[in-house]
Parts: C-alpha cells; structure tokens; sequence
C-alpha cells in the first residue's frame, strides 16, 4: 500500500507518495525528476546511483525510499553551491575524468564521501574507496587523477 | 528488477521488532544482502521489519577484556572504532576487505552473520575468535557461540522469531597474532577462498592456534590439524604440512568461478600465508 513519506532531498523537505518496495534510485529519478542519479545494474555492483544519506555514500538502487524516511538525501544535482561547481566536479572536467559520463554521478558521490573522512588520501585508498563504481570508458587512471586533483584544491 | 509488495515497518524499539516478527515477515537490516534477494524474487516476503535504525542494536562497548558489538552496527561504523582496531585488528582488516565503501556504509554486521553467505569474510573471524552470539526472541534470550551458529548456507541456529541482538567477543590471550588472507572472486569480492588464523605464543612455543575457511564449502568451519601447532615453534614445514591437512578431505564448492580441487589448492595457500602472518605478529615484541 502507498504512503507518503517525508525525507530531505539536497536541502529540502520533499514529500513523496511511495510504495514500500520502491527503491529510492527509481523514487529519486521518476518522481522528483532528479536524474543524475544513475541506474546501470540490476546487481549492486556498479554504483552509478551513489546518493548521500547523512552525509554517508550509499547505492541507492539497494535502498527502499522507505528506509530514507527522516533522513537527508544528497544527490549530484545538491553537490554545487548555486552555479559554482564542487571542486570535485570542476576536477573531473579539468582532468578530464569522465567519456560518456555515466559512471560520473556516482564516482563523484562516492570521492565526495572519501573527502569528506579524508582529505588526502593517497593512490592507493582512493582506488580502494572507488572500488564499488564501475566506469566502462576510462580506465580509471584520470577519474583518480581528478580526485586527487580535488584533494589539493581543498 | 523490482520487489513483490510487502508492508514495511520501522521498528522503534527491540521489543516492537521482536513482536512483530511472525510469518512471512523478514527484518532489514542494512538490506544488502536482502534487497538483492527481492529484486530477483528469490525471497517474497509480505511484512519488512527494519531494525538497522534501532540504537539498542548499535554501538561498541567494552566488556572485561573483550568487547560486545550490537548486531545492527554497520561496517562503517566498526571501522571507525579506536577500541575494536586496538583490541581485534584482525576485525578492522577484514572489514576493509568486505564489499566496497559504499556496501561498507550499509551493511551490518550482524545481518552478515544471520545471513551467512558461505564465502562472506565475517564467519570464519567469529570462529577463530570464539565469540558468542546473544539471539533474543519475544520470549526470551539465548546466548550461541559462534562456533554452532554457521549451520549451512544461508543455514544458521537462528529460529524464525529470533534476533541476533549482539556479538560477543572475549579478551584475547598477551602474544597474539591473528591474520587473514584470502582469493576473491574479481567481480564480487567474495572469497573463492579465505583463511583466518590466531596463534598465542608464551615463552617462545605456541600455545594456542585456531585456523578457520570461508569459500570452501557450505558454512564457514574450523580446522582441527591447527592443534598440531601447539607446543611448537611453528616453523615453516609444520605449517605447510597444517595448511596441507587442514583442507585435506574437505567437500569444496565447485562452481563456475572455481573447481573444487582448486578452491582446496587456493585454501591451504591461504592457510599457510594466514598462519604465517600470525606467527610472524604473535611473535612481534611488545
Ligand atoms: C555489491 C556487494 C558486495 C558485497 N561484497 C561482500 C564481500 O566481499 N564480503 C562479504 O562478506 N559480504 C559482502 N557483501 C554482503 C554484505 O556484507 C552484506 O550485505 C551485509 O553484511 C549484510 O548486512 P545487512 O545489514 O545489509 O543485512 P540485510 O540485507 O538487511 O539482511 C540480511 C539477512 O539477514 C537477516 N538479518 C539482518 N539482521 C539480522 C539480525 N540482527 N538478526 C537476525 N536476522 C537478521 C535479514 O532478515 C536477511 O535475511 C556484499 C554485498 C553487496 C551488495
Ligand atoms: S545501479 Fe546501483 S549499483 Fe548499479
Ligand atoms: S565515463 Fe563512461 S562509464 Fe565512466
């Protein structure tokens, strides 16, 4: 049966009607038009629909939108403040971190969250931190080059 | 693909989730190992329980010598713990080793044990470090220990009203190593194979090892051949004839991603190099 939760979606309360198997992926692209938030597996692996919960990465396609009730969600669209880019996102587009750019929502999600706890990690724990985000363009070499470039820009 | 309906409830204590239990419900947890399970259908349940807010289930507290973990304390949350790095590094290594950042932020530890995937990383490290698991239904508490939980796959002590409320772990022994050491399947991260050890030594012999696999066969398990060990120096030979022993007549899984005679030859690789790290930090000074 449906019910109306209230969470907080990049800064505001949002209130949305949902089914409680609804995955907060598909809640946060169908119905609050946010779709940066990507969808590329069926299987938790590939991490394209990495959003923040508290500040927390998480794979949004392995959470009910139920479960995010009372929390605050941040997608990539709550990442910039106003028309500024985040300097992880500038970093992306300087060190050309990104081809077809779908991985990209995701990757950044998840450095942001890396950052956040530490803020200058070095090669090896930023591979390890993007572990869980698949890209099938780049070979990873200048999506970690842009991280690091964030990581001095701080 | 997308779940079959079910209600859901957030449960705002323990004993509200311990009375809603009943048929056809399931509790979540961090749900990443349920929400896979739905999404393909394999599990239907018509009530979700969630406890993975419960503070009860939460947090990390000290207890003699040991420590006592609550069964709803994400791996996130396990490693940014001072006391469990301090007192079980053998813990917060393997933590690291479990899914990536992401899983690490959701996941629980305790809905790993209950859900006891036979390669998860957690299993064999309860084992190796005797701890004992408090199982609570609406009727009454139980305490398990770790070594009579692991039934099967997916197969655990656990009835169907009960909880797994906490983890319990005891003091370990002065001069003690521990290791972990394991082959993951590349895609998913899951041991193919993996081997955890703990050796105490006293006055240059060893006097405690415990050796425990994940990945082989269909519940994690502990190796008896480690006891050869005990009384000894534990030089390099020894060990290998251990390893060697200890995966000896094992039934191996055997699958797409790995035969069971390989999965066996990974296993005692994994043996030897857990053992030998053990050794080599029990017999660290200081
Ligand atoms: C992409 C990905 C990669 C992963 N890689 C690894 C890996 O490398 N190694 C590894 O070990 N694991 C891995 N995992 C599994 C992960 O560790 C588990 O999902 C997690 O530990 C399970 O905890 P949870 O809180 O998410 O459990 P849930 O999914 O919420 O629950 C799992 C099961 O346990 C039950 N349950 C949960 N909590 C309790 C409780 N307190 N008492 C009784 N029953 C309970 C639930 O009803 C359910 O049946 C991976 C998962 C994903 C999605
Ligand atoms: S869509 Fe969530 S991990 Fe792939
Ligand atoms: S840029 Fe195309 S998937 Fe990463």
């Amino acid at each position: 049966m449906k019910r109306t939760i209230t969470l907080t979606v990049n800064g505001a309360p949002r209130s949305v009607e949902v089914e409680p198997r609804a995955l907060l992926a598909l809640v946060l692209r169908d119905q609050l038009d946010l779709t940066g938030t990507h969808i590329g597996c069926d299987t938790s692996q590939c991490g394209a629909c990495t959003v923040h919960i508290d500040g927390r990465a998480v794979k949004s396609c392995t959470m009910l939108a139920v479960q995010a009730e009372g929390h605050a969600v941040t997608t990539i669209e709550g990442l910039a403040a106003k028309d500024r880019l985040h300097p992880l996102q500038q970093a992306f587009w300087d060190k050309h971190g990104l081809q077809c750019g779908f991985c990209t929502p995701g990757m950044i999600m998840t450095a942001a969250d890396l950052l956040a706890h530490n803020p200058k990690p070095s090669e090896a724990e930023i591979r390890h931190a993007l572990e869980g985000n698949l890209c099938r363009c780049t070979g990873y070499q200048n999506i970690v080059a842009a991280v690091q470039l964030a990581a001095g820009a701080r | 693909m997308i779940p079959t309906s079910f209600e859901y409830v957030r449960a705002k204590n323990l004993s509200d989730a311990l009375k809603a239990m009943g048929k056809n419900t399931k509790v979540i947890a961090g749900g990443h190992s349920l929400l896979p399970l739905l999404r393909f259908r394999l599990a239907q349940p018509d009530m979700l329980i969630d406890i993975g807010q419960l503070r009860e289930l939460k947090g990390i507290k000290r207890s003699g010598g040991g420590l006592k973990i609550g069964a709803a304390t994400t791996y996130r949350e396990l490693l940014e713990s001072k006391e469990l790095k301090a007192l079980y590094p053998l813990i917060a290594e393997v933590t690291e080793h479990i899914g990536d950042l992401q899983v690490r932020n959701a996941g629980t530890i305790g809905g790993g044990l209950a859900h006891a995937d036979p390669a998860a990383d957690m299993p064999p490290v309860m084992l190796v470090l005797d701890a004992t698991f408090v199982l609570q239904s609406k009727t009454g508490k139980r305490s398990v220990p770790a070594r009579k939980f692991f039934k099967g796959p997916f197969t655990t002590a656990l009835k169907p009203n009960e909880l797994l409320t906490e983890i319990q772990l005891p003091a370990l022994p002065k001069g003690v190593g521990t290791a972990y050491a394991s082959f993951e399947q590349a895609a998913s991260g899951y041991a193919l194979a993996g081997a955890v050890a703990l050796i105490a030594i006293a006055k240059g012999l060893i006097t405690r090892a415990d050796l425990a696999f994940t990945g082989l066969g269909d519940a994690p398990f502990l190796a008896p051949a480690a006891a050869k060990l005990v009384a000894t120096t534990g030089d390099a030979s020894l060990i290998d004839q251990v390893a060697q022993a200890a995966v000896a007549g094992v039934e191996a899984n055997d699958d797409v991603h790995a035969p069971a005679a390989y999965r066996l030859h990974l296993g005692r690789v994994a043996a030897r190099r857990a053992l030998t790290q053990a050794l080599a930090q029990a017999q660290r000074p200081g």
